[in-house]
């Protein structure tokens, strides 16, 4: 592997990455401030991909179907957070993932009702369809760069709200401590429709951004849940630092797996997962339980 | 866990109506029957882990599959393989994977433990269903069943329908009956103290990770009996078999019939199966009702249809 192709793979790792890092991190958000295991995660990321194909194809603009898109999405997961989730939280997990498990269900036949079982693509928006040239022959897509810069933009913004603001106080104080939380008067309910929301936004997000370099299908989510459990687990459940690191490992990992071992590809990253739970079983930045 | 005379007599009853079935049944019933006694044994299986010692396996058709994989790739072309030899390659070899992703599972809980068990059994998906050696996503044939034979002699048929039919039933009720035996020794008592008190348990000089771990390969290894049959009755084994989503079946077939309970997962599975081929009869966006079945069991029915027989004698509401 030369320089150049080490390069555009070390980059392809990078862009993958970070888009599993907007996944993972409403995973994580969504587990560790409403201790919540929501394996319909990655339905919401279906339903992103979703989203573009039909506002796509009714619109002809990408960035005109994120911005109808996401309003759409958040109001799924807000009805869903009110109906069911906001029932879970004095339950325990084994009931929570019953029932989110049966959510996968009714989304992933929802969805073949709504827009049947086929593949779809869509098309890369045209003012980002070229590519920069590394060498004489390898060339590096511009709308994986734009998806890379994208998600860091939205990394850091999510780093603000919650580091620098009320909500992002709010928030980090019913991660630590829910009843306290809400004995000073914070209204917890309508933190965790907000976290809730914002997570069902970042996986919807995902899904639209995403949706030109995968291609859209049934089931989609279900394999963007199991690697974001992984990311999640690797980086510690409930830490977003750890989302974003794990991320990226895994990203690198799966990317350089392809093309390095590639008859065991699926099975590096849980080879990797494994070997961080020996060394460290709560992940890289959890609390030991 | 009583030894009042109803609870025994409804056990005779339910086992003499699965005993007469085969007589009075049609085909296609029968063969439903044969599939839901096996899922039963499955659920079984689970139940130990997740009702008794209180750890939640979202990885369970790891075992199940993997048992198949292997009846699988034993089974030579051109002739049948012996089923002595066989039951003892599919139970050991899901033992075997049960003692590998038990040892690093048991050391974590709660929900850790539902993510790593969930990622072990994908990373085995992935194994089977992208390594050509194992049928890739096709999965693999079964040529022959396995024949029952000591020296020449040919002990029982399975490929006679009826004979497979009692092989079946017989398997269910000895790992009932093994799991009823578990439970009710020391060994047993200990697994459902970690469950309801881990660290009293360990206070009391149990050490809890071991007890877990030897709960976790048995339940593997009761799964792997249920894959086994699954695979002889149907021929076949496909990733599929290991995937996800028949972990959250078998899952949600326990806690439908009552977790902590021998009973409820045996009738998980037949109320499961009936529910799904009558809705698969009614409509083909089945999937669509059984999800919404499985969010309206968690939301009003939390202790499983146990948990309504439980209830029943006090006169209804808990």
């Amino acid at each position: 592997m030369d320089l150049a192709q080490f390069l555009v793979q070390a980059l392809n790792g990078v862009q993958y990455g970070l888009l599993l890092f907007l996944v993972a991190s409403g995973l994580t958000l969504i587990f560790g401030i409403m201790g919540i295991i929501n394996l319909a995660h990655g339905a919401f990321y279906m339903i992103g991909a979703y989203l573009a194909y039909w506002l796509v194809g009714l619109t002809d603009n990408l960035f005109l179907a994120i911005l109808l898109g996401i309003p759409i999405a958040v109001a799924v997961g807000l009805v869903i957070e009110r109906l069911l989730i906001a029932r879970l939280y004095d339950r325990d997990h084994l009931d929570q993932v019953l029932l989110t498990y049966g959510l996968i269900l009714i989304l992933n036949e929802t969805q073949k009702i709504l827009w049947g079982s086929d593949f779809h693509g869509v098309p890369v928006p045209e003012m980002l369809a070229g590519s920069v040239p590394l060498t004489e022959n390898q060339a590096y897509p511009v709308y994986r760069l734009f998806i890379s810069a994208v998600c860091l933009g939205v990394a850091a913004g999510m780093w603000l709200v919650i580091a620098r603001t009320r909500l992002g106080m709010m928030i980090r104080a019913g991660a630590s401590n829910r009843e306290m939380t809400s004995a000073l008067g914070i209204n917890i309910g309508r933190v965790f429709a907000i976290v809730f929301a914002l997570g069902v936004a970042l996986a919807a997000f995902s899904g639209m951004i995403g949706a030109p370099v995968s291609s859209v299908y049934p089931g989609m989510g279900d394999r963007v849940l199991i690697i974001s459990f992984v990311v999640v687990v690797i980086g510690g459940i409930g830490s977003v630092k750890g989302a974003f690191i794990g991320a990226l490992l895994i990203g690198l990992a799966d990317t350089f797996g392809r093309v390095l071992v590639p008859d065991f590809a699926s099975m590096v990253i849980y080879a990797l997962m494994a070997l961080v739970l020996l060394w460290r079983p709560q992940g890289l930045f959890g609390r030991a339980p | 866990m009583t030894a009042s005379p109803a609870p025994v007599l409804l056990h005779l009853i339910a086992l003499a109506l699965l005993a007469a079935f085969p007589w009075v049944g049609g085909e296609f019933y029968v063969d439903l029957a044969l599939t839901l006694m096996i899922l039963a044994l499955f659920a079984l299986s689970l139940d130990l882990l997740v009702g008794y010692t209180g750890l939640v396996s979202f990885g369970h058709a790891a075992f199940f599959g993997l048992a198949g994989y292997v009846l699988a790739m034993i089974t030579p072309e051109t002739e049948p393989v012996s089923l002595w030899a066989a039951l003892a390659a599919c139970l050991a070899a899901s033992a075997a994977a049960a003692l590998v992703i038990g040892w690093f599972s048991v050391r974590t809980s709660g929900i850790y433990f539902i993510m790593i068990t969930l990622a072990f059994a994908q990373m085995l998906y992935y194994f089977l269903s992208e390594s050509p050696a194992f049928g890739g996503s096709d999965g693999l044939f079964v040529n022959f069943r396995p024949v029952a034979a000591v020296g020449d002699w040919l002990l029982f048929d399975l490929d006679d329908p009826m004979v497979f039919y009692y092989f079946v039933l017989a398997t269910l009720l000895a790992g009932y009956a093994l799991l009823t035996t578990i439970l009710r020794a020391p060994f047993g008592q200990v697994l459902q103290g970690i469950r309801i008190n881990e660290g009293r348990t360990r206070a009391l000089g149990f050490p809890t990770p071991r007890y877990k771990l030897v709960s976790f390969v048995i339940a593997g290894t009761l799964a792997g009996l249920a894959g086994f049959l699954e695979a002889v009755h149907t021929g076949y084994v496909s990733p599929g078999h290991l995937s996800w989503h028949e972990s959250g079946i078998v899952l949600m077939v326990v806690i439908l019939g009552g977790r902590g309970t021998l009973y409820g997962p045996v009738l998980g599975a037949f109320t499961f199966g009936l529910l799904r081929n009558g809705l698969q009869d009614v409509t083909e966006h089945w999937i669509l009702f059984m999800g919404l079945f499985i969010v309206a069991l968690v939301l009003f029915l939390p202790g499983g249809i146990a948990g309504l027989i439980r209830r029943a004698p006090k006169g209804g509401s808990q």
